[in-house]
């Protein structure tokens, strides 16, 4: 029985059960006309629907992780598994092999080892069809009559059916929390288990990293896990070459839209920058490799640099910036639109020009928010992926020349985890640490962040 | 009476002229810096166009082909097509069309006809089996090296053959309607988007499906009943974290735990689904506050004061008035997650998936996936093919943009 099915079956009864209970419902008012019910028919359908329906969805959730196990024990006690070879990957080939064939998605069997094993495959898995399909109806049936004898003219379906929506709605907002502690919990596992193999320290302040996959895993070569190379390149490309075009633009942008254009103007030039920020990464990504890492390898050539790379930080850094503009122009503009509009007023009123009004007076008032929003901004342009992996380069250079390869943390994540390595190879859980040093220190940023901004709100207000 | 002191002396003037110089070079510089982001977006999609309409077609040799030198006949009673392409390749179909071709372009260019080439003709055949009767022109797809000798680079061995075939008219570039229905392959004349397309499809249903839900529950619950205390907040930080987590993480979460949960599912839709449901959900709950936050108290009391229980008064009343701004922030978080690259290439839906994925379950890739895929391939025809991908995706994201704006201006009302 597909988990599919078994869905389907639990909305089947489902509806059954809410189509019964409202014609009862129905007949209890019928039945006594002047007698107002407790709760309107609809609830009691409802009410019945919810036992009906919620039982029997948690089975197939629960009978679609077991029945698997339960095939694979009956079937490794049938007589004709006593040749299979005890463990590793051919036992696994061969058991998938016959599990395949014998529920069609297969058509025959290239291991011989295999043939013997379909038969008892096929049989145990009806037999746990049978049992799965039965036990299903079973709890349909039974959850379904106990809820329907439930129901009578005063019964208060109403406020139980509303207690079970309140829990829906209070899990639906725990699913946060919940992401929040899996994100934290699987990256301080596997960085922990990556802190068993390489010390912490030669990993934070290192400065060669070239860690090998192919290596024994057993014993790592601690001086090739250092990723201070990584977290310079990081912080070179996102926070300073990206910030250097972001936030000047981002700001003048801003005090533009928001001082100086006429509505005409904001009407238009507002959402074409709220289209560079909707482009995806990816094509960003593939326009800094194509067009913007030629030009600026050109340039570096032009201004004498002789290793002038292809693939460079600032090629990235500077996509990333345009990337970054319509992030900082919004925060600005939010910022700008926070200071009180008696100070703009009182400063044009004693003479100043407007660029002296918002050089003098509307900038220095909202600068926390503006401040906030670059650390904003900041977070955002470390974590970004697909710039720096398709056009940033993978060399680890602690270098401060522009036109240099240099690499990032995130590019470090994306090359270690979908290279060939092994799972518990120090390669691949090195990603998991540089991953949750990203966490940590993008959920800092953003916590000063909000912190900043909600005081300086508070302070105009 | 004494003359009152001059009010604008010389040095005032001077002064007023150089303040005012610089109010213009600064409202100057804030136009340039608007229209320097104007013009960067204007470059980029100039740039891709430009790329992108030679990747929607391919260079095609035109061969005539005389069905009836060899008499191939079409099986009687044969319906589908798979069954009736076979038959013909029984009969020598394949044969058939590599003699066409040398009759029509000699031995060097017909040992550049794309390997396809033959399936083409012989889909055409089964569509139209009267094509048997007589003669017909074919444009078949050239191969890879061939297609890139033609557009000028490549080998140079082929360039002359190139030149020649373009001169006489046999080699051309015409409009390649497969690519739209193809999927991913080696050879960049032989490439289609719809196996990644699928595949982002059946991603973006399970993203939907996850994230609405719980995202328009939990904005529901935290603006309407969630008491002030310290779970509250603690559900609050979170989602405000969450929505500023670099998408990779989540990625490395879908890794760790989901992979882990359900290994066999590498490269799923399923799983890609998941990872970005948890992505999308912050925007959604973030969005969906916002909207309800906006429905007049008067509403509620309006409805409360009827005798509709708090539960009545949220699904009857604000929920339905909250809704347009709702689905515009989903249709903006769904295309946050429709372009979204980093966190599925962790979990491995990077795979090289040729034929269209045709469940849930099944390994796929997504478009940006392919995008970043073929950008990396080091064959010059995929360039042109990246970009029409792009072209492709960003259309995609241009339409639900727009319908975001749509919703947004014809439903969203203001108290």
């Amino acid at each position: 029985m597909s988990p599919a099915l078994l869905l389907l079956l639990a909305l089947g009864f489902g509806l059954a059960g809410w189509l019964a209970a409202r014609a009862r419902a129905w007949s209890f008012r019928r039945a006594a006309p002047h007698h107002r019910l407790a709760s309107l028919p609809v609830y009691h359908a409802w009410y019945v629907a919810l036992w009906v329906g919620v039982p029997l969805a948690l089975f197939a959730v629960a009978w679609n992780a077991l029945a698997p196990q339960l095939v694979l024990q009956s079937v490794l006690s049938d007589p004709s598994a006593a040749g299979l070879p005890p463990f590793g990957m051919q036992r696994e080939t061969i058991l998938a092999e016959a599990r395949n064939v014998a529920t069609g998605t297969a058509p025959a069997v290239f291991n011989a080892g295999a043939r013997a094993l379909v038969e008892p495959f096929r049989e145990a898995i009806l037999r746990y069809n049978v049992i799965g399909t039965g036990v299903a109806l079973l709890i349909g049936f039974l959850a379904g009559t106990w809820a329907f004898l439930q129901l009578k003219p005063d019964f208060s379906a109403q406020t139980r059916v509303e207690r079970a929506v309140m829990s829906v709605l209070l899990i639906a907002s725990l699913v946060a929390i919940l992401t929040t502690l899996g994100i934290f919990v699987s990256l301080v596992f596997e960085t922990m288990r990556f802190f068993g193999m390489v010390n912490p320290i030669d990993f934070l302040f290192g400065t060669h990293w070239g860690p090998d996959p192919m290596s024994a895993a057993a014993h790592p070569d601690p001086t090739r896990y250092g990723a201070l190379p990584l977290f310079w390149g990081t912080i070179y490309i996102g926070a300073i070459i990206a910030m250097i075009v972001a936030i000047p633009l981002g700001l003048m942008s801003a005090v533009y839209l928001t001082q100086y254009a006429d509505r005409r103007w904001r009407k238009w030039l507002k959402p074409a920058l709220e289209i560079l920020a909707g482009v995806p990464t990816v094509v960003y990504g593939y326009f800094a490799a194509l067009t913007i890492a030629p030009l600026v390898r050109q340039l570096g050539q032009a201004i004498g640099i002789a290793n002038a790379s292809s693939e460079s930080a600032l090629a990235a850094g500077l996509v990333m910036g345009v990337m970054i503009i319509p992030f900082v122009s919004s925060m600005a503009d939010d910022s700008l639109a926070a200071v009180p509009q008696a100070m703009r007023d009182g400063s044009l009123a004693m003479g100043a020009t407007t660029n002296e009004t918002i050089r003098r007076v509307l900038l220095p008032a909202a600068l926390p928010g503006i401040v906030a929003g670059v650390m904003l901004a900041i977070s955002r342009s470390i974590g970004e992926t697909m710039i720096v992996v398709m056009a940033a380069g993978a060399a680890a250079n602690l270098s401060a020349n522009p036109f240099e390869a240099m690499t990032t943390v995130t590019f470090q994540i994306v090359a270690m985890l979908t290279g060939e390595g092994s799972f518990d190879h120090p390669a691949t859980l090195s990603a998991f640490a540089l991953g949750f040093v990203l966490f940590l220190v993008t959920l800092a940023l953003n916590f000063i962040a909000l912190r900043v901004v909600k005081r300086f709100r508070e302070a105009y207000e | 009476m004494n003359k009152s002191a001059p009010t604008r002396t010389a040095a005032f003037e001077a002064r007023l002229k150089k303040r005012y110089a610089a109010e213009r070079r600064f409202k100057l510089a804030g136009l340039g810096a608007i229209l320097f982001s104007v013009a960067v977006l204007l470059f980029l999609l100039v740039t891709m166009t430009m790329n992108g309409i030679g990747g929607f077609q391919r260079a095609t040799l035109q061969i005539p082909v005389d069905f009836t030198s060899v008499g191939i006949t079409m099986p009687q009673g044969l319906s589908d097509k798979p069954a009736r392409m076979r038959a013909l390749e029984r009969q020598g179909l394949p044969d058939l069309v590599r003699f066409s071709a040398e009759q029509a372009l000699g031995e060097e260019a017909a040992g550049e006809l794309g390997s396809s080439a033959w399936r083409l003709v012989a889909e055409a055949v089964a569509d139209d089996p009267k094509l048997l009767a007589g003669k017909a022109e074919f444009a078949l797809p050239a191969s890879g090296n061939l297609a890139s000798a033609f557009s000028g680079d490549g080998q140079v061995r082929l360039q002359p053959l190139a030149h020649r075939l373009a001169a006489e008219g046999k080699l051309k570039d015409s409009f390649d309607p497969g690519f739209l229905t193809r999927s991913d392959a080696t050879d960049p004349q032989e490439v289609g988007i719809w196996g990644a397309l699928k595949g982002s499809i059946l991603t973006m249903l399970v993203t939907l499906a996850l994230a609405f839900p719980i995202g328009v529950f939990a904005a529901l619950y935290l603006e309407e009943y969630a008491p002030r205390n310290r779970w509250t907040d603690l559900i609050e930080v979170s989602i405000n974290n969450l929505a500023a987590v670099p998408s990779i993480i989540f990625g490395l979460l879908g890794l760790a735990v989901f992979l882990a949960l359900f290994p066999h599912m590498r490269s799923a839709p399923l799983i890609g689904g998941m990872t970005l449901a948890l992505m999308t959900m912050p925007v959604i709950v973030i969005s969906g506050r916002n909207a309800i936050k906006a429905v007049p108290p008067s509403i509620r009391d309006g409805a409360m004061a009827l005798g509709a229980s708090p539960i009545q008064v949220v699904f009857h009343h604000v929920l339905p008035l909250a809704l347009p701004g709702i689905l515009t922030g989903t249709i903006i978080g769904m295309a946050r997650a429709l372009g979204e690259t980093a966190p599925l290439l962790m979990i491995g839906m990077r795979a090289f998936v040729a034929t269209p994925p045709g469940g849930f379950t099944d390994p796929a890739t997504v478009l940006p996936v392919q995008i970043f895929l073929w950008s990396d391939e080091i064959d010059r025809g995929f360039v042109e093919r990246t970009s029409a991908a792009i072209i492709v995706l960003l259309a995609f994201l241009l339409v639900m943009n727009g319908l975001a704006i749509y919703l947004r201006n014809r439903f969203e009302k203001k108290w």
